[in-house]
């Protein structure tokens, strides 16, 4: 039967309250999520029937009302007897020799598509794959940092890409922990949605101190401050001089640089997420996460929403 | 002076009327014949709507003709932006400064885009209220929603493209937004900034977006959406008085376009 614009009939289901139970299924699900497996189980068991349930009603609306004869199978096996002679075949006698040409067109049709458009994608999509990395970074002698107060120091992260890897960090010497210096060194992207956090308080009681290479681009700037904490201009996400959120829409500590001191030089490495730190200065104990974008949980129920961490290697 | 009624004068004037006619119609007969484009147009602006529709409905028009000027304003501007996070604040700068009329370009891009937006639901909203989205007509609605998801993503990109302060970090927070997604959030974080981290990539990756594949998809989805247009026509308001559930009349075939001058004679099906 063609309906055309000149076929009245309106095909729709009749009212039908199925989606109602299908949508509570649905909401207790994402509850349970946060609350327990027993709310996810309950909630997908409720989902899970009510959307069968109006399947089954839809697809009985569709066949039955109409009293139209069935849609002929589009496809009909090849070896298949023709059908019965009563109803007008739609299409012309389809030959064998016709079918396979059919199939030969649209599979080397579809090889052909396959082959361009594969490689194309992986290349869009690789560049979600790789992963955070880290290069080294030397930020100079030991004497740079006195302790107990913050070096706020800018740096190139990876000199190859330029400009645009451009970062900054809050770095605080501890004073000695055993025989090692220990260092705090707080990364200054925000751990709501990632701005630039801002230290609170005076910032140059001194004048930074600017190194420069050879072809006077500025390799890394030091400049002293004595911040009470810090705060982000953005969304007014607040943390406190561990880096431990005090107020406002972080979700977890400011992020950590992983470093070493080499030759008497302080290197910087690989950030990492921490949830919450306990104490201050080198008495501090920080349970380390893999590095998360800004805004995931690393801790708690909410962490397992996100369990890919942005450095995957 | 000559009787208006003579019929000399009548036949002289048909004559040289006949004439102008056919160097006007000509071309349009020509194309018609190899094209149906002609016929094609008229039909496509010279369709039935309900007798009771209004300035509402002019809505989508009007976002069309906004989304057209972003599109031709977009072009323009494409021919002096410089997608490179060294040189695209400054090339911005001189367009605005230096490029005759490109302040008055950039400001039709950048307000424009505004509009395009707020017309959308201006649209959306008569679409809603009218009940226009209801059997058959559901699928436009579906498609103008995906409409309103790439308008808005148009957006998202363009605002990138100054690479000033405001652009930056307002693009670090989205891009943030998008990587808290549950499970792929991360992914699909790194896969919007073209790599690990927000550099000279995601630059280039949101200018091909903003001018390749997001207007292409509303091109073709603006097509689509016409075509449905076309083939289910325009719903009366609610209040209107022509009852939409009146019996179908079958209307008589509508002469073809040009009929009498260019149609073809009936083929007749050969006889065994």
């Amino acid at each position: 039967m063609e309906s055309g614009p000149g076929d009245e009939k309106t095909h729709l289901p009749s009212p039908t309250l199925w989606p109602i139970g299908f949508a509570i299924g649905l909401a207790a699900l994402l509850v349970g999520l946060i609350v327990s497996w027993v709310v996810v189980a309950i909630g997908a068991a409720i989902a899970v029937v009510f959307g069968l349930l109006w399947v089954i009603d839809l697809s009985h609306a569709h066949g039955g009302a109409e009293g139209e004869p069935p849609p002929v199978a589009e496809a009909a096996p090849a070896g298949a007897p023709p059908e019965a002679p009563a109803e007008p075949a739609a299409e012309p006698e389809r030959f064998p020799r016709n079918r396979f040409l059919e199939g030969t067109t649209l599979g080397l049709g579809a090889l052909i598509g396959g082959l361009i458009m594969v490689p194309s994608l992986g290349l869009v999509a690789a560049s979600g794959i790789e992963g955070q990395t880290f290069k080294d970074v030397d930020l100079g002698p030991l004497s740079n940092f006195p302790e107990g107060q913050f070096i706020i120091t800018t740096f190139v992260e990876d000199p190859a890409a330029g400009e645009v890897s451009r970062r900054t960090a809050y770095i605080r010497y501890n004073g000695l922990l055993g025989e090692l210096p220990s260092f705090t060194i707080l990364s200054n992207r925000c751990a709501h949605l990632g701005c630039p956090v801002q230290p609170n308080g005076p910032v140059a009681s001194k004048p930074s101190e600017v190194v420069v290479d050879k072809q006077g681009n500025v390799v890394r700037k030091l400049t002293p401050a004595k911040p009470a904490g810090f705060g982000c201009p953005c969304h007014g996400g607040q943390y406190d001089t561990e880096g431990n959120r005090i107020a406002g829409p972080p979700v977890r500590a400011l992020d950590r640089y992983e470093y070493s001191i080499v030759h008497g030089r302080l290197v910087l490495g690989s950030a990492y997420s921490v949830a919450k730190v306990k104490d201050t200065g080198k008495d501090a104990k920080i349970k380390k996460e893999l590095l998360h974008n800004p805004g995931q949980h690393v801790e708690g129920p909410e962490a397992w929403l996100w369990p890919i961490p942005e450095i995957r290697t | 002076m000559a009787d208006p009624g003579d019929p000399d004068l009548m036949a002289a004037k048909s004559a040289r009327r006949k004439q102008v006619e056919g160097m006007v119609l000509y071309p349009l007969d020509w194309l018609e014949e190899r094209s149906g484009l002609v016929g094609g147009i008229k039909y496509f602006l010279f369709r039935k709507v309900p007798g009771d529709t209004g300035w509402a409905h002019t809505l989508g028009s009007a976002t069309l003709t906004a989304f057209i000027v972003q599109a031709i304003t977009g072009v323009i501007l494409a021919m002096f932006y410089k997608p490179s996070p060294d040189e695209a604040y400054a090339s911005i700068q001189h367009i605005t400064n230096d490029v005759t009329f490109g302040w008055l370009v950039r400001g039709m891009h950048r307000w424009g885009a505004s509009v395009f937006i707020i017309l959308l639901f201006f649209h959306m909203a008569r679409v809603f209220l009218y009940g226009a989205y209801k059997y058959p007509r559901e699928l436009n609605w579906i498609i103008g929603v995906f409409l309103l998801i790439l308008g808005m993503f148009e957006g998202f990109t363009g605002y990138l493209l100054p690479y000033d302060q405001t652009a930056y970090w307002a693009t670090v927070v989205g891009m943030n937004i998008t990587a808290n997604g549950p499970f792929v959030g991360t992914l699909m974080g790194q896969f919007l900034q073209g790599g690990p981290a927000i550099g000279s990539d995601t630059l280039a990756r949101f200018y091909s977006l903003h001018m390749l594949v997001a207007p292409g998809l509303i091109f073709a989805l603006i097509g689509l959406h016409l075509y449905l247009v076309i083939r289910l026509g325009v719903s009366s308001p609610p209040w209107s008085k022509e009852a939409a559930g009146d019996e179908y009349i079958e209307r008589e075939e509508p002469p073809p376009a040009r009929a009498g001058l260019v149609s073809p004679a009936t083929r007749q099906r050969p006889q065994p």
